[in-house]
């Protein structure tokens, strides 16, 4: 009999995957507003993504509502240990997400609703990043229950892996507007790919070196003989898909470096299912020990394997309507 | 406080927000697809006017219901993790099905309707609505079919590890005893809820200007959904009520202020007040056995009051008793409104009766109170479970700090209050303007030959 449990951490991996490929685009043009120029600029950064923003940031239920739906015990001891980031990143979310109407709604105030944006999308960012920092350094359990204090996610790690996050999401967000627009702003866009594209790969290498430092289980995952062979690919392919990068950079291609960005990302997220894997709560709880009963999970997965290709299918069909560059007129 | 009563303060004020969105954007997602389609069959350039000013509406509540609903999802978790925990198994799978099935059906499909217009073509714009449309009814569908498992449960078993676990049946899970009512009634209450808003704000340009079309059409539209939509809504909350009288006495013992038991038949309390630790109402205002009557349809039939049921397992009466009179009043005064209008088309003084007009600009908000009292009616109703008899609140809650639970909560009412603030202040706005000849798009700016022509279009450039 195939393994369900293992099929439904493929399927949540799967929607923090498309969420991150998505959403992540979309939270980076945010946190690099600030620095577009108010008029045309920022105009065009939101009209990029203002018709698909609302689709992308419902992966991010998915993953929660199938967090709770298939491992309701991580759900359950998850979200109270993070429960000053989770609280935050709502809060943030509803900014940056009513900002997308309101600033067209209010000309008056829109430097207001701009900057609830940044804000919005900077402190998501971070807040998720830091999710993914405190849960690599582990939580207290006891029971059922997470067991620890309510400010025990903050650490110089969790600060790391939230800044990281941060970077990363501002390159995925620069080679968007690289596909996307043309012109000065396509320029500009250029120059923080650049930029991003170096300070990625650098949190990318601290947040590793740290992640080896913080238990022996990751360490011997890693370094131990002869797996090492085979985990090492992976900071080997990170250098490469770099090189090819900074290569579409300097070559002015457009969609490329979006692609080479949203590559880093991937093998990024084949590190951590490397360093997690089989557990959902690292070093605490295993998969097969959250996992909701079997009736729960055949259920689930006919409406997932009957769904997921129809939902794939009409995002495409409306990324596709939105093919091509934009301007700020754009859609509005 | 307590940190559990924090805990549900902040659901309350949370969930109650929330709601007020989705029962606006239910109906008008419809009622943008029937516009639509009115359009595409008739040609008439007074629909397209009108989808484009309600448009500009539905957007901005539509975005103010997404990142409301986001927080529900979590919520959850970081207040309610033994109760996630506990009953995850069993409405996890419902909410999963509500993300798949509804809301990456509307979010989907939303960037098309809101800006596809000029790209896809009519019959495809068309489509786009209708699919909002189907997802926002859809999403009604699962979350109460969750809800009315708590209230109601069936279907279900206990696990050794305390979990609630599915039994052999997921239709005994979804089509629970309230299941069917609670659809009926909410969905109903939510086409109720846009039809005032819309009658209130054609009625509000009417009283200014009785010949403009677009303010005689969604009056005229709104005020038959009134007439005839009210009165099955009276019935299907009877229905629900009695429904509840079935599964969950308790509630309906609360709701009717009914501290004693009758056996010869039990009176209706018009108004009282309830005194829970004396356990009486007192100042009641009574029909003699009348409530048996409704309930039983015998007035000498025996009611159980709350001097069967411990303290303990009490619902907080006041709030219960209250709420429900401000529902039903309020839909009496609807369904009032509502066989007003017809008498007054009848008369052909529809577009013209200033009383009528003044009378649904006051009722325009009362679909949103009805709702919100509804709900505090049913979710108040079932305390103190958080699954019906099974799970109580108080052994729902996360394990946290008060502090934390009081500064969540405190960021929420400030966030809140100033995001949504600014919301409704921006909807307001919108509704004040007259709807025009020549509606523009959505960031304001007027669209080029549309409006009343022989081809009219939805948006600029598309007129043939």
């Amino acid at each position: 009999m195939m393994d369900l449990t293992v099929i439904w951490a493929g399927i949540i991996g799967f929607a923090v995957v498309a969420y991150v490929v998505m959403d992540g685009f979309d939270l980076g043009i945010g946190i690099l507003f600030g620095q577009l120029e108010v008029g045309s600029e920022r105009d065009t950064a939101m009209n990029s993504i203002a018709p698909v923003w609302d689709g992308n940031e419902t992966w991010l239920i998915m993953g929660g509502g199938g967090l709770l739906a298939a491992f309701p015990l991580a759900y359950a001891i998850i979200l109270p240990a993070l429960y000053a980031p989770m609280i935050a990143m709502l809060l943030a979310l509803v900014l940056r997400g009513v900002a997308f109407e309101f600033r067209w709604r209010d000309p008056r105030h829109r430097a207001g609703w701009d900057c609830a944006f940044t804000a919005g999308s900077v402190v998501a960012a971070l807040a998720q990043g830091i999710t993914l920092g405190a849960l690599l350094q582990g939580i207290a359990v006891s029971g059922r229950a997470y067991a620890g204090g309510w400010w025990d996610w903050l650490t110089p790690f969790s600060l790391l892996t939230g800044v990281g996050l941060v970077v990363g999401y501002a390159l995925l967000g620069a080679c968007w507007l690289i596909w996307k627009t043309h012109g000065e702003l396509q320029d500009r866009a250029f120059a923080f790919a650049r930029l991003g594209g170096f300070a990625l790969l650098a949190v990318i290498a601290a947040v590793s070196l740290a992640t080896l430092g913080l238990e022996g289980h990751y360490y011997r995952r890693w370094l131990a003989f002869p797996g090492v062979l085979a985990t090492a690919q992976v900071p080997l392919a990170t250098l490469v898909v770099t090189v090819l990068f900074y290569r579409a950079l300097r070559l002015r291609r457009e969609v490329q470096p979006f692609a080479w960005a949203l590559a880093l990302f991937g093998l990024s997220i084949v590190g951590l299912g490397i360093s997690i894997w089989p557990d959902v709560i690292p070093g605490r709880v295993t998969i097969w020990e959250a996992a909701a009963p079997y009736r729960s999970q055949v259920f689930m997965l006919v409406g997932a394997v009957v769904m997921v290709p129809v939902i794939l299918a009409y995002t495409a069909w409306a990324y596709w309507v939105f093919r091509g560059k934009v301007d700020s007129q754009g859609y509005h | 406080m307590s940190v559990l009563d924090l805990a549900r303060a902040q659901f309350a004020f949370t969930v109650s927000f929330h709601f007020l969105l989705p029962a606006f954007t239910i109906g008008l997602a419809s009622y943008l697809a029937v516009l639509e389609a009115l359009w595409l069959r008739t040609g008439r350039g007074v629909y397209a006017n009108l989808y484009r000013y309600w448009v500009k509406i539905f957007a901005v509540v539509f975005a103010m219901g997404v990142v409301s609903g986001l927080v529900m999802s979590y919520q959850f978790g970081t207040n309610w993790s033994v109760f996630s925990d506990k009953v995850g198994p069993v409405i996890g799978p419902l909410m999963a099905y509500e993300v798949l099935t509804a809301f990456f059906l509307e979010a989907g499909f939303l960037g098309v309707m809101l800006f596809g217009i000029g790209k896809v073509g009519r019959g495809l714009h068309f489509l786009a609505t209708c699919a909002v449309a189907v997802g926002t009814t859809l999403s009604a569908f699962w979350i109460l079919a969750a809800n009315s498992w708590m209230q109601t449960p069936t279907g279900y078993e206990i696990a050794a590890n305390g979990q609630f676990t599915p039994g052999p049946s997921w239709l005994a899970i979804i089509f629970t005893a309230s299941f069917p009512y609670r659809l009926a009634h909410t969905v109903i209450a939510a086409f109720l809820t846009t039809a005032f808003a819309v009658g209130g704000v054609g009625a509000w340009h009417l009283l200014r200007d009785r010949d403009n079309p677009g303010a005689r059409t969604m009056f005229s539209m709104a005020m038959w959904m009134a007439a005839l939509v009210a009165p099955v809504q009276i019935v299907a909350g009877d229905l629900h009520g009695l429904n509840t009288l079935e599964h969950q006495p308790v509630k309906v013992m609360a709701m009717e202020g009914h501290f004693q038991s009758h056996p010869h038949g039990a009176p209706l309390a018009l108004f009282g007040w309830p005194d829970q630790q004396a356990q009486q109402l007192r100042y009641a205002v009574e029909i003699p056995k009348a409530s048996s009557l409704i309930l039983r349809h015998d007035p000498d039939a025996p009611l159980a009051g709350l001097d069967t049921v411990p303290l303990a397992d009490q619902p907080p009466v006041g709030i219960v008793f209250w709420a429900f009179r401000v529902m039903v009043g309020l839909g009496f005064a609807m369904a009032g409104l509502g066989l007003w209008s017809l008498v007054a088309r009848m008369r052909g003084r529809l577009h013209d009766s200033a009383s009528l007009h003044r009378t649904a600009v006051a009722m325009g908000p009362a679909g949103f109170v009805a709702v919100l009292a509804g709900w505090a009616v049913t979710e108040t109703g079932r305390q103190p479970f958080t699954v019906y008899g099974l799970l109580r609140t108080a052994d729902s809650a996360s394990p946290l700090a008060a502090p934390a639970v009081g500064v969540s909560l405190a960021a929420f009412v400030v966030v809140y209050l100033a995001v949504f603030g600014a919301g409704i202040w921006y909807v307001l706005q919108l509704m004040a303007k007259p709807p025009e000849a020549h509606e523009g798009g959505l960031d304001g700016t007027p669209i080029r030959s549309a409006g009343i022509t022989p081809a009219p279009a939805l948006a600029g450039g598309d007129a043939a």
